[in-house]
């Protein structure tokens, strides 16, 4: 017989006791390091985007609809396309403060056998581009030759192997770094490529692309600002000068974004403080009201050589335990929902969803721990002290 | 001389609203050897209980002195306290006493979970076959009767071959056929040199006793022995 076999055994033992106690502690931990991960993770899509789309400017055609369309694509991974002359790529190009210009076009796939839905095919100009190729995290070093393209991380397709859009088998050569996005499904091809695949589009009878050629028309143009000029007065300026065209604010572009997602941020805070909260408040009555139940027990520990200090250990040590292990089943449910279901997340919640790295969600696991195995022997050192100090003689004499 | 306990006196105050001193002993001595059985006699609330938890350094005497051979227990900590009483007492309270997570066999053990003991397995398990719990040494607490728990008390107070056995009332809820038992075994308990005190209320008690000691007013009258 040893203490710790004492402790096992009145962990083991106490199975109600204990599973209400674990329950708390694993609603804590859960909560704690699941509200840090998707807080985390909204803030790193949002940051991943208006990284990964590197441009301070995004000309589109002037319809409202078509910017509420690039946002979906963007945000949702929601396949959309339209188009506008060509020409303006040269306008643009003239416009005083544009440093780098790369034009893309949106083409949507009809179902592709990689996926049970439709893809974003986004034709880019491979001498000009600025905004796919920095992302490259798998081969491709040189220019995208026919039927070639560069796939989202979130396509299953790898490098090496083949998809085929409209019955054309392309071969992926690359692969991006994941943005948690809707960039993330999109297919990169160059003009050539999109030519062959609206084709191929056009032999399928799929006529509402057959009149839209890159040869004449392009979906968007993302430009870089000179130094040292104002990117609201270059947006301003295309916006008076060119007809047909708005253009956007990259930044501006994600506002809304960014207000919706600090609107959740917050809340996912305050939800993580309230479940704190409640679950130390709760822990703090459990144990207060386990000092009843267990009074004659430690009397009798007591009366057998019990320290005072040997007793408040075993109240500590029984709920650290209990905290430990809660912790780690905490963070491992939390860790089962959150990153597995990062897409879904990302679908429902419209918002780009993009999840720390190993590294990083360590911190949020240590943290959530550390919440945990803090409260839990915090909130029993009251019941601790007066376990500790139970009147033996009294408690003993009063019989069962 | 083992235990000495010299002018204790014990003095509460009740609750309420009155708040009434209350004398429970007064300037009571007290001297217990080795290998002898006392048996301290007296009505309900007259001061019995008090006095063998003040014996056993459960509670603290608000004058006079307790002293284990030449240690004065007043003076030690509440660690070494603990200590003493883990090693040299075994301590029998009223009532239920055993911890509900542990079988009989655990509940033998208990206090060698605090000093450890080399042989505590073989003592319990003989411990056990001497009170007849053999049977019962894998069960729960609370599947045994009032007999097999008090049984129980008493082979886990024997665990550490104590000095000096303290029991409270240990047949209160016992017919006398079962509290013959007991007093048996403490009987046999103090024949292989501890000293045994018991207090109780059952005058056949005295039987078993070397010395036996009345309590009336706070006072302990010797009725019988040395």
């Amino acid at each position: 017989m040893s203490i710790r076999k004492l402790l096992f055994f009145n962990i083991v033992r106490r199975p109600l006791r204990t599973f209400a106690l674990l329950f708390i502690c694993i609603v804590m931990s859960a909560a704690v390091f699941g509200g840090a991960v998707i807080s985390a993770s909204l803030q790193n899509g949002i940051n991943s985007l208006e990284q990964r789309l590197g441009a301070d400017i995004i000309v589109l055609p002037e319809s409202a609809s078509e910017k509420v369309k690039l946002e979906n694509i963007l945000l949702q991974g929601t396949p959309g396309y339209f188009y506008m002359d060509k020409n303006i790529e040269n306008t643009l190009a003239g416009v005083d403060g544009v440093d780098k210009l790369s034009a893309q076009y949106f083409l949507v796939s009809a179902n592709a056998e990689c996926c049970t839905v439709q893809v974003q095919i986004i034709g880019f100009d491979d001498e000009t581009d600025f905004s796919v190729k920095p992302w490259l995290s798998e081969a491709y070093s040189g220019s995208l030759g026919r039927n070639e393209i560069v796939v989202g991380s979130g396509l299953s397709t790898r490098v090496g192997h083949t998809l085929k859009l409209y019955g054309v088998e392309c071969k992926a050569v690359g692969k991006l770094e994941s943005t948690g996005t809707g960039l993330d499904t999109a297919v990169y091809a160059s003009a050539d490529t999109v030519r062959d695949l609206i084709k191929a589009a056009e032999s399928k009878g799929i006529s509402v692309l057959s009149k839209q050629s890159p040869d004449d028309v392009i979906s968007s143009v993302y430009i870089k600002v000179k130094d040292g000029y104002d990117i609201d007065e270059v947006a301003a300026n295309i916006n008076l000068g060119i007809d047909g065209v708005q253009a956007v604010r990259t930044k501006s572009m994600l506002t809304g974004t960014a207000d919706k997602l600090s609107v959740i941020s917050g809340s996912v805070t305050v939800l993580i403080i309230a479940v704190w909260v409640l679950s130390a408040v709760i822990m703090l009555i459990v144990f207060t009201a386990l000092v009843n139940e267990r009074k004659r027990e430690f009397a009798v520990l007591r009366a057998v050589g019990f320290s005072r200090r040997k007793l408040g250990t075993q109240v500590m040590s029984e709920t650290l335990v209990i905290c430990l292990i809660g912790a780690v089943i905490g963070i491992a449910i939390a860790s089962a929902v959150v990153f597995p279901f990062s897409r879904l997340i990302e679908t429902q919640s419209g918002l780009p969803f993009l999840s720390p790295g190993i590294l990083t969600s360590l911190g949020y696991a240590a943290l959530a721990f550390g919440a945990v195995i803090l409260t839990g022997p915090l909130a029993s050192v009251y019941s601790a002290y007066r376990l500790s100090r139970v009147d033996t003689a009294k408690i003993l004499r009063e019989g069962d | 001389m083992l235990i000495t306990a010299q002018n204790i006196t014990k003095s509460y105050q009740r609750k309420g609203k009155t708040k009434a001193p209350v004398q429970v002993l007064s300037n009571t001595d007290l001297s217990i050897e080795s290998g002898k059985v006392y048996v301290i006699l007296g009505r309900s609330g007259s001061g019995k209980s008090t006095l063998l938890n003040i014996l056993s350094g459960l509670l603290t005497s608000s004058t006079g002195t307790v002293r284990y051979d030449d240690t004065d227990i007043y003076s030690l900590t509440d660690g070494e306290l603990s200590q003493l009483r883990c090693k040299r007492v075994g301590y029998i309270p009223q009532g239920q006493s055993a911890v509900g997570t542990l079988t009989v066999r655990e509940n033998v053990l208990l206090p060698t979970a605090i000093v450890g003991n080399a042989n505590g397995f073989s003592r319990a398990d003989h411990l056990l076959e001497q009170f007849g719990l053999t049977p019962l040494r894998d069960a729960r607490p609370d599947e045994l009767s009032g007999g097999e728990l008090r049984r129980l008390s008493i082979a886990r107070a024997l665990i550490n071959s104590p000095d000096v056995i303290f029991a409270d009332e240990p047949t209160n809820d016992l017919d006398e056929e079962n509290s013959r038992i007991v007093f048996e075994q403490l009987r046999n308990a103090a024949q292989s040199g501890a000293a045994v005190v018991i207090v109780t209320h059952e005058l056949f008690a005295q039987e078993f006793a070397d010395v036996v000691y009345r309590m009336q007013q706070g006072s302990l009258i010797r009725e019988k022995g040395q």
